[in-house]
């Protein structure tokens, strides 16, 4: 039953139909989940007794730095299997992930400068942490770039799986710089292994916002995958059918 | 808490708001443009495939 599900999983048009099915369970539960951690982080949570109110970024700032990463390393497994077992579905998610990752590091980096301002009194410094997700940056703008490069869509999923693959040590580097290096950033709070050092108050609406840009990021990436296997599916009957339905 | 007071966030109202703003504006275009893109895409399949079958 299970093998029967992934080979359908695998066939371009079933693969159309259920993440159809499923965008708009997984965009209204994201809906909900952002009204709640919206809710929560500016109504309800206390202010900071050293921050005030400006840490109220954190809601968005931490859960898009995470999503950066957890979107490079979702294309790094993608860009394996693709390259291991040529298997198309998995090309495709790659390279409709990168657009999603860049721009939840361009968040990342951009809230944090906003709220570097006012608390370490300036937009930007070369410390460690700032400097390795700035590199994650341009990992993600260079799989786009790679992968618009190659006219032939193939050669095109085989080049930016490695770019991808090569680009993922950058990952435990962003992780562990607060650690390694003496950083201006401050360390982790939440994903240490002792009790985490942040309120109850704080920590709900930030689990509440991680949970709802990982639901984003799932419908999304679905959208934006469909959109691709029409593209490489434009010739096939089933596709054909479908665009003059409509 | 009145509407004012909650909007000026304790003095750091234009750091948040301008982080909330602009994280906003990035996840709607990120729907956006992919749902514009299938609209496109299918009338240009459509659009195409009806040439082929009145050439042929």
């Amino acid at each position: 039953m299970f093998n029967n599900f992934f080979h359908k999983l695998a066939s371009p048009k079933h693969f159309y139909r259920i993440a159809g099915n499923l965008i708009p369970w997984l965009a209204g539960a994201c809906l909900l989940l952002v009204l709640a951690g919206l809710y929560y982080g500016l109504l309800v949570a206390p202010p900071d007794y050293q921050q005030g109110d400006s840490y109220r970024i954190m809601f968005i700032h931490v859960p898009a730095a995470w999503m950066s990463l957890f979107i490079y390393v979702v294309m790094a497994v993608a860009g394996a299997i693709g390259l291991i077992w040529r298997m198309k579905l998995a090309e495709v998610m790659l390279i409709s992930s990168a657009p999603i990752g860049a721009s939840f590091t361009f968040l990342a980096l951009v809230t944090g400068s906003i709220w570097g301002k006012p608390m370490w009194g300036t937009w930007w410094v070369w410390d460690a942490r700032l400097t390795s997700e700035l590199i994650l940056l341009f990992l993600y703008l260079g799989v786009i770039a790679l992968h618009s490069a190659i006219d032939d869509r193939r050669i095109a999923a085989r080049a930016v799986a490695i770019l991808a693959l090569v680009g993922v040590i950058n990952v435990p580097i962003i992780h562990y710089s607060v650690e390694w290096w003496n950083t201006l950033h401050q360390g982790p709070t939440v994903t240490k292994f002792d009790k985490p050092s942040i309120h109850l108050s704080m920590l709900i609406p930030l689990l509440l916002m991680a949970v709802a840009f990982k639901l984003y990021y799932a419908f999304v990436v679905l959208m934006r995958a469909r959109c691709e296997v029409l593209e490489r599916e434009r010739n096939a009957g089933w596709v054909r059918e479908l665009a003059e339905e409509k | 808490m009145n509407l004012t007071e909650f909007l000026h966030m304790g003095g750091y109202g234009f750091y948040v708001w301008t982080s909330y703003g602009i994280s906003l504006l990035v996840l709607l275009v990120n729907i956006i443009v992919p749902a514009r893109q299938k609209t496109k895409l299918l009338a240009d399949i459509a659009r195409k495939a009806r040439r082929a079958r009145s050439t042929s």
